[in-house]
């Protein structure tokens, strides 16, 4: 098989229709990250005999002759912040080093129960926090299309994987951009669905009233098959919504034509990149050309956007990092005499650089005398986000933007100014913050041949239009 | 400068970490840089502004309960699985360093 042509569809059909098994197909995705994954660093841990078995369970239906489930079959990868039960899962951190968890992430176990076959884990910036992946505590990862690019993070290995064809398709999780950003940068597909859509039950917490998981693939039929997959209720997760799921690949070809997409100037300002103005703006010429509306739209307190996400996101990560004590699972450090100093001591050695700064920041912001000029501000302020896009949505029905305001910049480039990294999720916090879904979708390059990803924002629960507005964009770019 | 030296101290043990003195030092730094960028909130006028206390939209927030009935969701993981993680167990407990000093 060419795993470069490989989508969901393809790859399941391919084993269904008995031209390679399921087995196959694992044996070359794992010879291939063998052979190239050392020089991107992808993977973090491979689980041969879980996909060698799951594989057996696939190839023994198709050899029935029976129809094979959604996504039989085909090889996936899975951040490593979502635990997977006896397979290490590390969250990219030191701390959870040895970790092995005794049970399954609901998302990873619905895509297996849909036919899924997990290659392993990948890697991303510990407890996903960054926008580089330099803040794994294992090994950076390198952007597949230039090695001396960061993949964006934090679900960079989840990207990298499936720009590299390393996995048919992965998980990854976003916060503050974590899906939508290393997709971007990477060239692929990257959904983060509505707050609530899909079950966080085993996502390991970085900040709860932001944490989503979604899907990273080649195409935009494929985010779709993936979500229809995860989304829904789950009694583990109380956050997970109860609304019915729609068929997202059916809904793919109702037409865009007479859609109202709205254009916010907010997000065309300073710092944005010439190259990615100018393709985002042909980007919006292809959608009026495909039919739609294109409205002008304000959104105007984007610039908020980053100080608010940053004191509630840290605020959130100080309050849920607080079980990392070394006393149920993970690192403990070998020297101390009394409780608190094992605490101290387990943390200290255990979490890197930028976790440490977050759980201080989030301390703070927390702290008596601190609460209300940040924490209850910054809740405030985020309700005039959100109140930002339900008053555009009233008039549009998406809004689209650039992802990010730069493409793949290179390792080391940012590492020393935790402001500049993180605004590198300038365009892509507000949609977190709101609790609303986008998408990252493929739409030209630079002409260094670097990425760029146009964003498509949706109203809560309409991933339908949102993956429709990015299929017909895909399709049209792909026919020019 | 917003955070001093001493603040710095007191907001790690308050977040059980020690860091060593050239972390503190960065820190300091750090942190007082990102809170300078965060004074922009100031600018916005929230006197008769909600703080957002829901993220979750349209949902039956009712189906979150369940009837409280032993095992309910799922079996409780087996004891022996429970502990299988932890750094020092003797089988039965998690083991840590003395708590009371006499």
């Amino acid at each position: 098989m060419e795993l470069s042509s490989l989508t969901i569809e393809s790859a399941r059909s391919a084993v269904q229709e008995r031209r390679t098994t399921a087995a196959a197909l694992v044996e070359q995705y794992y010879a291939k990250i063998e052979k190239h994954d050392p020089a991107i660093g992808a993977y973090l841990t491979l689980c041969k005999d879980r996909a060698l078995a799951k594989a057996a369970e696939i190839d023994a239906l198709a050899a029935k002759g029976e129809p094979l489930p959604p996504l039989g079959g085909v090889p996936v990868a899975i951040k490593d912040v979502m635990v997977t039960r006896g397979v290490r899962s590390t969250a990219g951190s030191k701390i959870l080093g040895n970790y092995i968890p005794p049970y399954d992430c609901t998302a990873v176990a619905r895509l297996e129960a849909a036919g899924a076959v997990v290659l392993g884990k990948v890697n991303c910036d510990e407890f996903a926090m960054g926008s580089s992946n330099e803040n794994s505590a294992w090994h950076p990862v390198h952007n597949p299309r230039d090695l001396s690019r960061v993949p964006g993070g934090s679900s960079g290995g989840s990207a990298a994987a499936v720009a590299a064809d390393l996995a048919v398709a992965a998980l990854g999780s976003d916060t503050g951009g974590s899906i939508r950003q290393p997709a971007s940068f990477c060239g692929v597909v990257g959904l983060m669905p509505t707050y609530g859509r899909v079950s966080r039950y085993g996502l390991i917490a970085f900040a709860s009233s932001l944490d989503h998981i979604g899907p990273l693939t080649k195409t935009v039929k494929d985010a779709a098959i993936v979500l229809g997959v995860i989304a829904g209720r789950d009694p583990m997760d109380s956050t997970s919504a109860d609304a019915p799921v729609p068929d997202y690949v059916a809904e793919l070809e109702k037409p865009v034509r007479g859609l109202r997409i709205g254009v916010a100037n907010e997000y065309f300002a300073e710092g944005l990149d010439g190259e990615v103005r100018s393709t985002i703006e042909a980007a919006i010429q292809k959608l009026a050309q495909l039919g739609c509306e294109i409205v002008p739209i304000s959104l105007p307190h984007t610039r908020y956007a980053i100080p608010v996400y940053y004191i509630i996101a840290t605020a959130e990560a100080s309050t849920n990092l607080a079980r990392f004590d070394g006393v149920r699972y993970g690192h403990r450090a070998a020297d101390a005499r009394t409780l608190a100093e094992m605490y101290r001591r387990t943390r200290d050695q255990g979490f890197g650089a930028e976790v440490k700064r977050r759980i201080m920041l989030g301390t703070y912001v927390l702290s008596a005398g601190y609460y209300d000029a940040y924490y209850l501000k910054a809740q405030k302020v985020r309700t005039l986000v959100a109140r930002d896009f339900e008053q555009a949505f009233q008039e549009v029905d998406a809004i689209v933007t650039p992802t990010c305001p730069t493409p793949a910049f290179k390792l080391g480039e940012k590492v020393d100014d935790p402001l500049a990294m993180y605004l590198a999720d300038i365009y892509t916090v507000t949609a977190d913050l709101a609790g609303i879904p986008g998408i990252s979708v493929p739409c030209g390059e630079t002409k260094e041949n670097l990425p760029i990803g146009l964003q498509i924002l949706g109203k809560h629960f309409d991933e339908s239009t949102v993956l429709r507005v990015a299929n017909a964009f895909e399709q049209a770019a792909q026919g020019a | 400068m917003k955070v001093s030296e001493k603040d710095v101290a007191y907001v790690a043990e308050l977040a059980n970490l020690e860091l060593t003195e050239q972390e503190r030092g960065r820190m300091l730094r750090d942190l007082n840089s990102i809170l300078d960028y965060m004074d922009r909130l100031k600018e916005v006028d929230t006197a008769s502004v909600e703080p957002m206390a829901q993220v979750a939209r349209g949902q039956n927030l009712a189906a979150a309960g369940r009837e409280d009935v032993l095992e309910g969701l799922r079996k409780s993981l087996p004891h022996e699985l429970a502990v299988a993680d932890a750094p020092q167990s003797d089988g039965t407990f998690f083991k840590v360093p003395k708590v009371i000093e006499r």
